[in-house]
Formats: C-alpha cells, structure tokens, sequence
C-alpha cells in the first residue's frame, strides 16, 4: 500500500533542491499536499494546465515543492493573484492554497468576495486553528475558550465557520475534513477539483507545535486523535454531532461561473459595437 | 480611434493603455481616477481583453499581477488612498518582476484629503511607498496627449525591462480636456516582453546572467515558482548571501544602467537661461506660462520639464545646476522634488520651491513673483 502512494506523488515533487521542507516534524501540511496531489493525479490534470498559488504563512509554502506554475504571493491576497491569472488563462486549473488566518483575517474580504463573483478556483483552506509560523497567535478559526501566546487567559473570541462564511458569500461546493481523514480529504479536494465554480475544502490540520503544545495536545498523534474523536460525518450530523465538527461534502450547487460569464461580455461588447452601447 | 478628438486627460489614458496592448484592467472606484475603469470596462471586452472591479485596491494590484503572469499586458488606476493599499503588491511586483502599470491620479492629501482637488503630494510615496530597497519607474504627464503618450510609454519600459511602472498623473490632468490627434496604431511603438526560447528544463526567470530574463507564462510549458521571498535564479526561496546579493544588484542594474532610455526631460529656452523652472505635471504648464511671461520682460528664464520622476533625471539636473545661478521648483506640495534638486545641485545654485497645498493649483503669476523676486 506504501509503495503505490509514494510513486503517485514522486512524480510531481520538485526535488532539485527544496527538500527537506521547512515544516516542523509531523506537520498536517505535509497530509493536506499529499492528498493534494493524489488528487490531482486521479482527475489527470496536467502539470503545465495547473497553477498553484498561496498565500503567506506555512501553508504558503506549499505549492514551492511542487512541479506546476507556482505562485506564492502576499498574505491574505492569493485570491486576487489567482483571479486575475484565472481570468487571463481559463482554461488552466488554479488551486488557491491558504491557512485560516490568511484565508479569513487578513484575506476575509477577498475570500468572501471570490466566492459571491464564483470565479473558478479550487480552494483548500489549511485551518490549523491558529497562526503558526508567527508562533501561536489566536486567528479567527481558534476555537473560543483555548489558548494561543496572544490569548494568555483563554480565548473569548467566536470563530468563523469557514464552511457556512463560504455559502453565505456564494460558493457552489463546500467540504471540510481533517487531516486525520486523509481519504476523506483526498476524495473531498477530488470532487472540487472537478467542480465548475469556487470550491472550497476546509483541511483541518494540526499545528501541534504552536497550537497543541498551548491546548493539552503537544503531539501530532494527540491532536489527530482529537480530530477523530471530535469530528463527525454530515450522515451522523443529526444523532452524534452535538458540539462536533461535520465534515463531508456541505454545500453543492450548480452556479453560472464568473469567466464563462465574462465570455458573454465580451459577445455582448463586440455586438453591440461602439454605437449600440447605451 | 485614431484621428483627433477632444479628450479628457482619464480617457487618453485608457486610449493609451488600450493602444500598447493592455489586455486586462482590475481597479477598485476613486476619485479622480476613476473614469480610466469605467471607459476600460466599455473598452476592453470588445477587444477581447477583460475588466473587474475588485474588492479593495489590494486585491486590484494582485489580481494584475496574476493577469500579467498569464500573459496579458495589465493595469490598474487609483489614487492616493488606493495606491497607498497597493503598495504591498507594488513590492511584490518589483520583487517579482512582473511587469505592471499603475496609473495613480494624485488628489490633494494626506488622507482622504480633497479627493476632486489636485495634488503632487505622491512623488515619494511612488518612489518608496512599499517597504524595503526596490528599483521602480515613475513618470508624469503635464498634459492629455502626454498622458496618452506616457501611458504606451509605461507599459513598453514594464515590458521591457520587468519591473511595475507607475504613471504619476494628478487631478488637472486627469480631467481637463484638450482637443489631441491620436496616432493610429501603425504608428506607435509597442514594445512585448521577452519570451524564454530555451527548453524549460533550462529555463531560469530570475537568471542573474542577463539584466532582464525572459518571461514564461503560466501554462505554456514553462513550470516555475514565483515568489516574494527572496529567490534564486531558479525562483525557489533562498536565504544565501552569495544568490540574495547578485538578485538584489541585478533588479537595480536593469534599470540603472538603462537611465537614458528610461529618463526623459524636455528643455525650453535653456540656452540662455540663467533662471531656470524645474517642473512637472500640472504644474510645468503654469511654468510654461511664467517662463513666457518671463521672457517678455527680458528675464532669461527656462524650463526643464521632467516626464520620468523616478529614476530622478540626475543628469539633467546636473547640466543645469552648472549653468545657473537660479533654480525654481513649482510643484504642488511642501517640496518634494525640491529635495531631489538640491541634493543634485548640492549647493550650486540658489534652489526655491514655491509651493501649494491648499487644494488648488500653481498660478502663473505665483511662479513669476518668484522669478522677480
């Protein structure tokens, strides 16, 4: 079972110089960009179609080890970068990667905006509950009541619930998993992959390091065991998910798609001319 | 729409835009800019090319950064407020090397200041508004068909030499209109980007043996990464001395060893002068009119009108600091390209600024009382 899983990924690694990666040991980032690219590899996309853009934070340090166009950009503002290129080259498959704080603080508004205008991009969200690489600050996805070096006494904040954010600003598919369910998560980013619009997936990840060690879960093995024992799938939504993560496909509708509708702009422009424009 | 017509200084500039191949605009509304969206917004999709109006100016920037690396000539327009969010993405772009225009129509600031009342309160906010040491191109129109002119002119040195060019228009400029014959498209000079004619195996976007390395897109063969972290030749993050320092003496060196291709100043009646305007913007066309009104009086005044701001016409300058005893900068704000002249004239020559925030423009007869004094 090893052996296949490696050879799918190997392929896609840029492994010239970036490795070993900048994360710490045991680190979700590395499950979230595998699944990733078996993924990738299962909807046969090509590696010259794909594009990849991040943001600023450890998970924008994902699509450097990966063999497609690449772009890591500033914090908060992927989504901008990746609009524009996916207006210039529809054609091309662009995978927005961003952490909770990226996507939702600095990044909130471009989030909320892209998925309203339903551009198509596939956006995975690494959501590992805090700000990792400044060292444990509380973002907006830290749950209420933990601790982060910025919540000394405990959090008092609410967090966003990506998912329902995402569908209220518009987004046709919506998932989440975690990284304890790793062929969830691959199946879940598949299904975005292929979907026509803005799909968001929601990774939740462990940032032991910076969030466990504050949380009671300084592991990697306890914070994955904390995901099992406090996520629920949307089938048991009902019965079990009291108080507990859903995960699963959480949204999906069929919306017009931002660049084929500017495709009948353009028809629209070109009949009308420059006399018949009001 | 070449032939001549009666323009506003905005629409000129989207005619200019739209002459050098500008296929994608992203901007968010400000005044006094924003007319360059609207006309861009009726203008680009019946050539096939794309507009959007964004969220903020932060997100504008970026998203035409991502439309020039797929390979559309791309622009944005501000104005103060705006450009002083762009100025994150504005590193980037110089960091990155991504060819860009930002056409910024100053208004009279700080702050949201007076936003239809003309200001040239941004000069060292284009040149170092974003943070950390970084090359960049400034230039300024003083009149409609300059800004025409000098928007082609923006877009063909971005492409040229992969680095975001900002044209420093201001609130005059942007809305006066001037009756302008456009060139028709034959006849004007288009500059497109290098493209890599390597296999992409040897293909390096930040190859620090050339000044200007060719530009890939995305998706068209040529799979690398693009980054604002400091970046080997290959564009993968580097934290060594030995690939940081060459990137770093590269990025300035594409520009500084090119300064006359890229500095352009205009002289009038400098052969006798011994007074001598030095100006731009709205403000060089009052300098016009009291270098005149000068010359009537039998005062041997002249103009230097800077097109570039930025890299600053050190040369020029230069020239005329050894021919004068007197040296005026008009310009509206406390004096900002003052301070430019006098650490070139370096004691020389008398320097002056007369100078105007107070939301309105310079007067003719302001710049001649200073000529007479």
């Amino acid at each position: 079972m090893k052996q296949p899983m490696f050879q799918t990924i190997y392929p896609y690694l840029r492994t010239n110089k970036k490795f070993p990666n900048v994360w710490c040991p045991g680190c979700g980032n590395g499950i979230v960009l595998g699944s990733l690219i078996r993924a990738i590899d299962r909807v046969g996309l090509s590696k010259d179609e794909t594009a990849m853009i991040s943001g600023i934070g450890c998970s924008g340090r994902l699509p450097v080890y990966v063999d497609f166009n690449t772009l890591h950009t500033t914090h908060g503002r992927a989504l901008g970068f990746a609009t524009g290129l996916k207006m210039a080259r529809p054609e091309m498959k662009v995978i927005v990667i961003m952490g909770d704080g990226d996507a939702l603080g600095i990044g909130g508004n471009h989030f909320i905006h892209a998925a309203r205008r339903n551009i198509g991009l596939t956006v995975i969200i690494v959501n590992n509950l805090i700000y990792g690489m400044t060292g444990g600050q509380y973002s907006p996805a830290t749950p209420t009541d933990s601790f982060a070096t910025t919540a000394p006494y405990g959090h008092i904040e609410q967090t966003f619930d990506i998912a329902r954010l995402a569908e209220a600003a518009g987004a046709p598919f919506v998932a989440r998993s975690t990284v304890f369910h790793v062929f969830e998560l691959e199946k879940l980013m598949e299904k975005a992959l292929t979907k026509k619009g803005f799909a968001v997936v929601e990774a939740i990840s462990n940032c032991h390091t910076c969030y466990g060690r504050q949380n009671g879960m300084s592991t990697p093995v306890s914070m994955l065991k904390w995901m099992r024992e406090n996520s629920v799938p949307i089938s048991a939504k009902d019965s079990k998910g009291e108080g507990k993560i859903t995960r699963g496909i959480l949204v999906d509708r069929d919306l017009p798609e931002y660049t084929e509708l500017y495709d009948q702009v353009i028809e629209r422009a070109r009949a009308a001319g420059a006399e018949g424009l009001r | 729409m070449s032939g001549e017509r009666f323009l506003q200084g905005n629409e000129a500039c989207a005619e200019g835009a739209l002459a050098a191949g500008a296929r994608f605009f992203a901007g968010y509304p400000i005044t006094p800019s924003s007319e360059i969206g609207e006309i861009l917004s009726r203008r680009l999709p019946r050539v096939g090319g794309k507009f959007i109006q964004m969220e903020d100016e932060m997100s504008s920037l970026a998203a035409v950064i991502g439309a020039s690396l797929g390979g559309l000539k791309a622009l944005t327009a501000t104005s103060g407020p705006g450009f002083s969010l762009m100025q994150e993405n504005l590193g980037f772009a110089a960091a990155a090397e991504i060819p860009c225009v930002i056409v910024e129509v100053q208004r009279a600031g700080p702050s949201t200041g007076q936003p239809t009342s003309p200001s040239q309160g941004d000069v060292m906010q284009a040149r170092w508004g974003t943070h950390g040491d970084h090359p960049i191109i400034v230039l300024a129109p003083s009149s409609v068909r300059e800004f025409f002119n000098l928007t082609v002119r923006a877009f063909n040195l971005s492409e040229k030499y992969r680095t975001p060019v900002i044209v420093l228009a201001d609130e005059v400029i942007a809305h006066m209109r001037e009756k302008i014959a456009l060139p028709a498209p034959g006849e004007i000079e288009v500059f497109d980007r290098m493209k890599p004619t390597v296999p992409p195996e040897w293909y390096f976007p930040f190859d620090d043996t050339t000044e200007v390395p060719p530009l890939a897109s995305f998706g068209q063969g040529y799979r690398f990464n693009v980054t604002g972290v400091y970046h080997d030749k290959a564009g993968f993050p580097t934290m060594r001395p030995d690939e940081i320092e060459p990137w770093f003496e590269r990025i300035f060196a594409k520009i500084e060893h090119h300064l006359d291709d890229i500095v352009e100043v205009e002289r009038e009646m400098m052969e006798d002068a011994e007074i001598a305007l030095v100006a731009y913007g709205a403000s060089a066309r009052s300098a016009r009119s009291a270098m005149h009104a000068a010359r009537e009086k039998d005062l041997k005044v002249g103009l230097v009108k800077l097109k570039t701001l930025w890299p600053f016409a050190e040369a020029a300058i230069d020239r005329v600091a050894r021919k004068v005893g007197r040296i005026i900068v008009p310009e509206m704000n406390r004096g900002q390209v003052r301070l430019e002249v006098e650490r070139v004239v370096a004691g020389r020559a008398r320097v002056l600024g007369v100078n105007r925030y107070d939301g309105e423009i310079i007067s003719p007869a302001q710049i001649l009382s200073a000529i007479e004094e």
